[in-house]
């Protein structure tokens, strides 16, 4: 039997602390889905994911239930759709599909309008690559990510130039709503396969046909975990390791639960603590806890490593199976504390860059002036792709040229993706090095062989 | 189906009574029980089967929900894997 103090203490994480399942993503692969007829392969694509995720929304509210923990998110990824329509050039046609099968099984988010072109793009990945923005500003739940480098390969600056465009063109398009596409596309480095987060979740070339995938979230736990200790660094490491086990393991029951309902291979938990705007739930304010004023102050980038070691630490041994970002997010608009150190001015830009080379993911949910111009875009996704490539870890940027809007103003998303003050940015042009072209080499000790 | 039953709130007479009559109803078995005063709060926890109900996990939350509003306190009924998991390193060996 168990003790009062530990049901008390589940019943408390849940209730107070915000404990909660972020996602349950289910991967599904599209490759039996290609032809060379874009009709065919939309009712293909149509007939295989309604097989595989007619009911992945019930399935997750009944597991909700049952367990009494929150499961926020039921999310779809899928093969990155460029190589499922390279044969028919069928991604426009695609894309409505998708929109169609995310309204009917009511799921929150589909990810997977993405491409790989760490290399190389070839002509019809450059093609789809230039219909992101109507893809992105016509549709609510689609997500697009795209891969410009590895450690392997290097970075593929034409693809970054691209992108830097990209982004522009996505935040012209939805200018009526704060350039909400923005925040429904990612720039990666060594993007992984099984990711279960938006935006960037796709399922990759080397997975099952149909796999779980889930995320955890539970910065709210931690925090009020830590509050009761008062000793040194070593003492809080344990804190947080021994939290970040008991949250992981509610991932790890929630992805075989349903990975056994939904008939498909699990896969991953995800041990990403994932904030959301709402008060109690901040990664932010762990750091506050460990010590600083402010997030953003001197030491931050120390204290993030350390919890972002720790947690992996902890969840590493609750778990069977760890993969996709698993790391400390730190979006700014989905976070109060990073909202209010951007606020009183404790938290910029080029400190949130010190704070990736520690964590996952990146450059997350940053809206920046809206009048910034496309090259500096690209400095900025080169500089965060640089620091993924050199330190052999997955590195994204997710920012937001907020149209017409500038530094000091807000964004408004809403609900998961919150609100982001506008943050000043160096706008000294980097535009003669973006124009190059071409790629940076891989780093000297990517060449393990 | 095992299952957790948690009671909290103010004490005050006949919360056993009520909550076990209520269980009974449903067919649910009661296979351990403890209960304390928790800074001045009651606190039961209560282990049981729900194998041989014919009600759905759905219907008996929202039998006991129900209940719970009646009587001013909160009742949560959840399957016993999630507590395994957050507070047994191994869980295969059930709620020790």
């Amino acid at each position: 039997m168990y003790s009062s103090n530990e049901i008390i203490e589940t019943i408390n994480m849940i209730s107070q602390q915000h404990l909660d399942v972020r996602t349950i993503t289910l991967g599904i692969s599209l490759f039996d889905c290609i032809t060379d007829s874009k009709k065919r392969t939309c009712e293909k694509i149509y007939d295989k994911i309604m097989s595989k995720a007619a009911n992945l929304v019930k399935i997750g509210n009944d597991i909700s239930d049952e367990i009494g923990v929150p499961i926020v998110n039921k999310r779809i990824s899928v093969t990155p759709i460029s190589l499922i329509s390279a044969a028919s050039k069928g991604h426009l046609e695609i894309i409505r599909t998708l929109d169609k099968i995310a309204d009917e099984t009511g799921i929150d988010f589909l990810g997977g309008y993405s491409a790989l072109v760490h290399k190389a793009m070839t002509p019809y990945e450059k093609e789809f690559i230039l219909s992101i923005p109507e893809a992105l500003s016509t549709t609510n739940k689609i997500c697009s990510s795209i891969n410009v480098a590895t450690s392997k390969a290097g970075i593929n600056m034409d693809a970054v130039a691209l992108m830097g465009k990209i982004v522009k063109d996505c935040a012209y398009r939805t200018k009526d709503k704060d350039s909400l596409a923005c925040a429904k596309l990612v720039v990666f480095a060594n993007a992984v396969e099984d990711n279960p987060f938006m935006a960037g979740a796709f399922l990759g070339c080397g997975e099952d046909d149909t796999v779980v995938n889930v995320g955890v979230s539970g910065p709210g736990v931690v925090k009020t975990a830590l509050e009761s200790v008062d000793g040194d660094l070593n003492e809080v490491a344990e804190c947080i390791k021994q939290t970040a086990f008991k949250i992981t393991r509610v991932g790890q029951l929630v992805a075989k639960e349903a990975s056994k309902r939904l008939n498909a291979s699990f896969g991953i938990v995800d041990l990403s603590l994932a904030p959301t705007p709402v008060v109690g739930d901040s990664v932010a304010h762990i750091l506050e806890e460990i010590g600083l004023e402010s997030v953003g102050a001197c030491g931050t980038t120390a204290c993030l490593a350390m919890l972002n070691d720790a947690v992996k630490k902890g969840g590493i041994m609750a778990c069977s199976s760890v993969g996709g970002l698993s790391g400390a997010f730190i979006p700014v608009s989905e976070d109060a504390g990073m909202i209010k150190a951007t606020e009183i001015g404790a938290l910029n830009l080029e400190k949130l860059e010190a704070m990736t080379a520690v964590c996952s993911v990146g450059l997350d949910m940053i809206a920046i002036p809206g009048d910034t111009t496309a090259e500096v875009i690209s400095g900025i996704i080169a500089d965060e792709i640089a620091i993924g490539v050199v330190n052999t870890k997955t590195t994204a940027v997710r920012v937001i040229p907020v149209y017409g809007k500038k530094a000091g103003e807000y964004a408004e998303f809403g609900g998961l993706l919150g609100r982001a003050p506008i943050m000043n940015i160096n706008k000294y042009s980097p535009a003669k090095f973006i124009s190059r072209g071409g790629r940076i080499p891989a780093p000297l000790h990517s060449n393990k062989n | 189906m095992k299952a957790i039953v948690s009671v909290v709130g103010k004490d005050k007479k006949g919360i056993i009574a009520k909550v076990s009559t209520a269980l009974y109803e449903m067919n649910i078995n009661i296979e351990n029980i403890s209960q304390t005063i928790m800074q001045d709060y009651f606190t039961m926890i209560m282990a049981v089967d729900a194998g041989d109900s014919n009600l759905k996990f759905e219907a008996i939350k929202d039998n006991l929900n129900a209940l719970a509003k009646n009587l001013g306190l909160e009742i949560h009924i959840q399957l016993q894997s999630i507590f395994d998991s957050m507070h047994r390193l191994d869980t295969t060996k059930k709620g020790l």
